[in-house]
């Protein structure tokens, strides 16, 4: 299944774009999806912890299911101020 | 016959500054009155506190306070547009203060040029009615939407990032709170604050005079507040959204079970590791004191209702220029108000060779609520 990937600040520097889409297989949750991309880019290790997930426009824990055609964004902890 | 509006509450003067909101049906009359009586908090004034300030006092929001221990720095002055350059190295409360009351004499301005910290953030949380988080540090994020559930106060929370920004409101009555949306502080160093990432002044301008118009809303009962949505901003790609997020039951703010607020907050970087200072409980207290000195480390305005007979007296704040006046062979309990500022001091003193010291768990408060007799606050 495909699901469309929305990046927002820190992140969307660290996979050097704001959107993207993944290719995963049926059954996979949010978490996988930020493994595959943790996979290929090492410094989203360090906001693993951090980052929250919305699943179509809702905040969801990293073990909620995917389902193809969904869009999830990536929303690590913006502090400045 | 024309008949002219009048208002207990508003002179003349002000219903004819305010005439543009006025004439809104949503502000009208009414609404105008519940914002001049209406008391608001911004902690910071920076990038965000600067045009969330400026709205706010213009709105004619009747007393508008402004915390911040920092100064006006030159590279403020490209988003900090509250600021000219003549303020550079004043402190950023008192400067703002006499911008706002020269925009808006009509109004009360508190300057409150302190570090919004575990110490006081409730009793200053209390004094207002709703609260805008403008800082640019994460512990005191947690600090801020801590105090707004404990106090039931909303949190106008605004943050910033580069071209990227985030707008919501914690701590509202049945919304969730910072914790249920980030329940845990990234790792120092991870996100870059303004000061090492840099960020487009525009979008400073932009995160502070939303964070103004949902604490308008709040304040006047209108609209949608952005309660249990996060608005997330991105300037680069000049795109809006809002995400949904729920109140968190595991939430340890505002869950089922909270913790915070059962013992004082503590904010995570500002704490010294506690592990290995040996406590005190109030209870003990009486009885270790026979054979340990107190030092009483509250400051002067805190300590005004009552201190222990025999206690050694010396402010958290003057402590490093005091030190002489203790004899590191003797034995403390180091006690403040809640026992934040204790801990604080104690690893001040062993830096300064100090070995035999406690701290009192909980501080003089929790030793007064098993003290009938003593008259603390």
């Amino acid at each position: 299944m495909r699901v469309r990937v929305l990046a927002f600040a820190r992140l969307r520097e660290l996979l050097a774009s704001g959107e993207l889409t993944l290719e995963l297989t049926s059954g996979a949750r949010v978490s996988d999806a930020w493994q595959m991309l943790a996979g290929r880019h090492a410094a989203l290790e360090h906001l693993a912890n951090s980052t929250r997930f919305a699943r179509n426009g809702q905040i969801v824990p990293s073990d909620a299911p995917l389902a193809d055609g969904d869009e999830i964004a990536l929303l690590p902890p913006v502090g400045g101020g | 016959m024309v008949e002219r509006t009048s208002s207990a509450r508003l002179s003349p003067r002000a219903l004819r500054r305010y005439s543009r909101h006025l004439l809104i049906p949503e502000v009208g009359l009414a609404g105008q009155e519940r914002l001049a009586a209406a008391r608001v908090l911004v902690v910071g004034a920076g990038g965000l506190g600067s045009p969330a300030l400026q709205y706010l006092a213009a709105a004619g929001v009747g007393r508008i306070g402004v915390i911040d221990d920092d100064s006006v720095d030159e590279t403020n002055l490209q988003r900090q547009t509250i600021f000219s350059g003549s303020d550079v190295g004043r402190n950023k409360a008192v400067a703002a203060a006499e911008r706002l009351r020269s925009l808006n004499p009509l109004i009360a301005i508190d300057a409150l040029p302190l570090r919004f910290g575990a110490d006081n953030a409730r009793d200053l949380v209390r004094l207002y009615d709703a609260v805008l988080d403008c800082t640019d540090r994460f512990p005191t994020r947690y600090l801020i939407s801590d105090a707004c559930v404990l106090e039931r106060k909303p949190d106008v929370y605004g943050s910033i990032f580069r071209f990227d920004g985030q707008v919501s409101i914690f701590g509202a009555e049945s919304g969730p709170c910072y914790r249920c949306l980030y329940p845990e502080a990234p790792p120092p160093g991870s996100v870059p604050s303004c000061a090492e990432g840099g960020v487009l002044g525009a979008l400073a301008g932009i995160i502070g005079t939303w964070q103004a118009s949902e604490a308008l809303k709040l304040l006047l009962g209108i609209g949608e507040p952005l309660i249990g949505r996060l608005m997330l901003v991105d300037t680069l790609g000049a795109n809006v959204r809002t995400v949904r997020f729920d109140r968190d039951p595991g939430c340890t703010a505002c869950g089922v079970r909270p913790t915070i607020g059962r013992r004082p907050l503590l904010v995570s970087d500002e704490e010294p590791s506690t592990s290995d200072v040996p406590e005190v409980e109030a209870d003990a207290l009486d009885e270790v004191l026979r054979d340990a000195f107190l030092l009483d480390v509250r400051e002067p305005h805190e300590a005004v209702l009552g201190s222990l007979e025999g206690a050694v007296q010396i402010p958290a704040s003057q402590l490093e220029g005091r030190m002489h006046e203790l004899d590191s062979a003797r034995s403390y309990v180091v006690a403040c108000r809640v026992g934040v500022k204790s801990l604080w001091a104690v690893a001040r003193l062993r830096e300064a060779g100090f070995t035999r010291l406690q701290h009192l768990q909980g501080g003089l408060l929790a030793y007064a609520a098993r003290h009938a007799e003593f008259d603390f606050f």
